[in-house]
């Protein structure tokens, strides 16, 4: 079986984000980019399959801007065996929506024909909590979506999931979409041979036009702004303050 | 415009905080059929029915729609698309995982965690953990939209909607449930408590971790944690505050061992007063907190519950 994890190149968790005076979106430019988060937990995920012999083949793909190589190096680096780019445009600012990336990951899946999908649960970057659901519906292919286990016996996979309440189990028949959540495992460190070796991993180019998908956004960006701000508080300087304080805002 | 909202079913009991919140999202938007789905769903469809503002209830009782699979209650839903104009939710775990299978077998982009409505076509939601705010505007012919339910008022009550029954739709027999793990609480549900007491990495162990808890019980508030201490064990994942956790926006938040990363802040920093205790003063929940106190959370928590 092969498993295809797509990748996501977004802003690194770690940067302060930075909204464009002009209201046009988010600054990116000579910010520092890195594999959405959930997407490194993806790879981990599928890379232990192999390893466990569940899995043949780890296929990584990303669409984007042609710098989503990096983070394609990245996931080779940590174990996968073999990278697709999609290019879908040459501008950092556009981001293309999970509808179109899930159109573009069923043309590729079409070719491929993995036995499982491992996406991530989220995009640090537009927060939508999307593409998984919409690739499984396109397919046809069940979902697993907030997957914090993940266990692949023969046709099936037994999933156990983030929700609400607490955790649902469900038992989803293969081909399917899984989509990680936080929990689901630590991701490795890619060691430097293995960096130096992902260097000659294949990496195939392809385009969104290639595949036949147009990538026009349904959601036009009308304007970005600023968060309301919070206006800064006191530090107090006892309990007894605090407690006097809370009473005189009435809310103990 | 018409709009068809999925009413938020958890064993045949209507969540009527989160439900009475899309409702008010939806109602700007037009007349509201709410759709209740489950094994049992008459007496959650009778609750449903005395919302103000809902004008048609549908109810869909099937063993199918018991434990609310995504691939069921999409395919249900896009059975019923062609009379709306919207189709709605709240940001629950469930509707996230149906409402994108819903758009995408409509051909139509989702708009998640919907913080505003501008007008029937246009929408305020955050981006980067909430760093960001972005109006956007959908060209598609049918909106699918979940609503972030701390930013809305419940609706009220006093309606009086009919109520239909409907049959289910076909199952397309991708997956099965197995079990839920539920831990059954006293305590008020997170995202709808007046007051939310929050334990971070600080607190140290699962042990500690009762004094936050007794902290909150003697508020008579829910009790949050941050990423960090879910992952070490301390709190289980449905209490997770953040970006990718619950979002609230209580009266009161108090931040106990807490630093404030920013996707801990996506999940509380609309709360109405927020309260930090930490002992490093640098910490950046001080930033956003009303009242901060620099201590050890070991003397400071104790202290507090005696004196309140
Ligand atoms: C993709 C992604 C998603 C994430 N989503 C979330 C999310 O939804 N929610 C979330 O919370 N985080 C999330 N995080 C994690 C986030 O970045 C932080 O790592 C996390 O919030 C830190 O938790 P913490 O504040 O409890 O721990 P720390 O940052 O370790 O802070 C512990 C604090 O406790 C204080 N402390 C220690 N001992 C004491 C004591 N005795 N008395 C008083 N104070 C003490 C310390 O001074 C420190 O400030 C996410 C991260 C990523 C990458
Ligand atoms: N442009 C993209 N390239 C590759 N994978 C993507 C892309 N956008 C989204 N994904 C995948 O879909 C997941 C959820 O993203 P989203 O629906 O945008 O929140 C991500 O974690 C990735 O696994």
């Amino acid at each position: 079986m092969k498993v295809l994890v797509p990748v996501k190149r977004v802003i690194d968790y770690n940067v302060k984000v930075r909204v464009k005076a002009d209201g046009s979106g988010v600054d990116l430019a000579n910010v520092k980019m890195s594999m959405n988060p959930f997407d490194e937990i993806a790879v981990e995920e599928a890379i232990r399959l192999k390893e466990a012999g569940k899995a043949e083949e780890v296929i990584v793909v990303s669409i984007g801007v042609k710098q989503a190589q990096e983070t394609l190096r990245t996931a080779l680096a940590m174990g996968a065996d073999r990278a697709i780019l999609v290019i879908a445009t040459d501008d950092v600012h556009q981001d293309i929506e999970p509808l179109a990336v899930a159109k573009i990951l069923a043309k590729i899946i079409g070719d491929e024909q993995p036995g499982l999908v491992i996406a991530g649960k989220q995009a640090i970057d537009n927060d939508m909590n999307a593409t998984g659901q919409m690739l499984s519906a396109l397919l046809g292919w069940s979902q697993a979506t907030f997957a914090n286990d993940l266990d692949v016996e023969g046709d099936f996979a037994t999933v156990s999931r983030e929700v609400d309440g607490g955790l649902q189990t469900v038992k989803v028949k293969l081909p399917a979409i899984v989509t990680a959540d936080l929990r689901l495992n630590e991701p490795r460190y890619a060691s430097l041979p293995n960096i130096m070796k992902a260097k000659k991993k294949p990496l195939d180019e392809k385009t969104a036009e290639e595949l036949g998908v147009d990538v026009t956004p349904r959601l036009q960006v009308v304007k970005t702004s600023e968060p309301e701000t919070r206006s800064a508080g006191i530090i107090v300087k006892s309990v007894d303050e605090l407690v006097a304080k809370l009473k005189e805002k009435g809310i103990v | 415009m018409a709009v068809l909202l999925l009413a938020e079913v958890n064993d045949g009991v209507l969540a009527m905080d989160a439900t009475a919140k899309a409702v008010s999202g939806a109602a700007k938007l037009g007349d509201v059929t709410v759709l209740v789905a489950g094994e049992k769903a008459a007496d959650a469809a009778a609750e449903a029915a005395k919302i103000a503002g809902v004008s048609k209830v549908l109810v869909a009782e099937d063993a199918l729609y018991g434990h609310r699979l995504a691939e069921p209650v999409a395919a249900l839903i896009v059975s019923l698309a062609g009379e709306y104009s919207h189709i709605v939710a709240p940001a629950t775990t469930d509707a996230k995982n149906i409402l994108p299978r819903v758009a995408a077998l409509l051909d139509v982009m989702v708009l998640s965690e919907v913080t505003a409505v501008i007008d029937a076509d246009t929408f305020e939601r955050p981006i980067y953990a909430g760093n960001a705010i972005q109006t956007v505007k959908s060209s598609d012919a049918t909106k699918v939209i979940t609503f972030r339910t701390s930013t809305f008022d419940a609706a009220g009550d006093g309606g009086s909607a009919s109520v239909e029954s409907i049959g289910a739709a076909e199952n397309p027999g991708l997956s099965e449930w197995v079990e839920d793990k539920v831990a059954a609480s006293d305590r008020p549900e997170l995202t709808s408590a007046g007051i939310v007491v929050s334990g971070g990495r600080g607190v140290g162990s699962k042990d500690d971790f009762a004094l936050i808890e007794k902290l909150a019980d003697k508020l008579g508030a829910a009790v949050g944690a941050s990423r960090a201490a879910v992952d070490s064990g301390f709190a289980p994942n449905d209490w997770q505050v953040g970006q990718t956790g619950k979002v609230v926006a209580p009266e009161l938040y108090v931040a106990v061992g807490i630093s404030g990363a920013i996707q801990h802040l996506a999940g509380m920093k609309d709360s109405k007063v927020i309260v930090a205790i930490n002992k490093d003063e640098e910490a950046p929940i001080f930033q956003v907190a009303d009242f901060g106190l620099v201590a050890d959370l070991f003397t400071a928590v104790p202290e507090l519950i005696e004196k309140l």
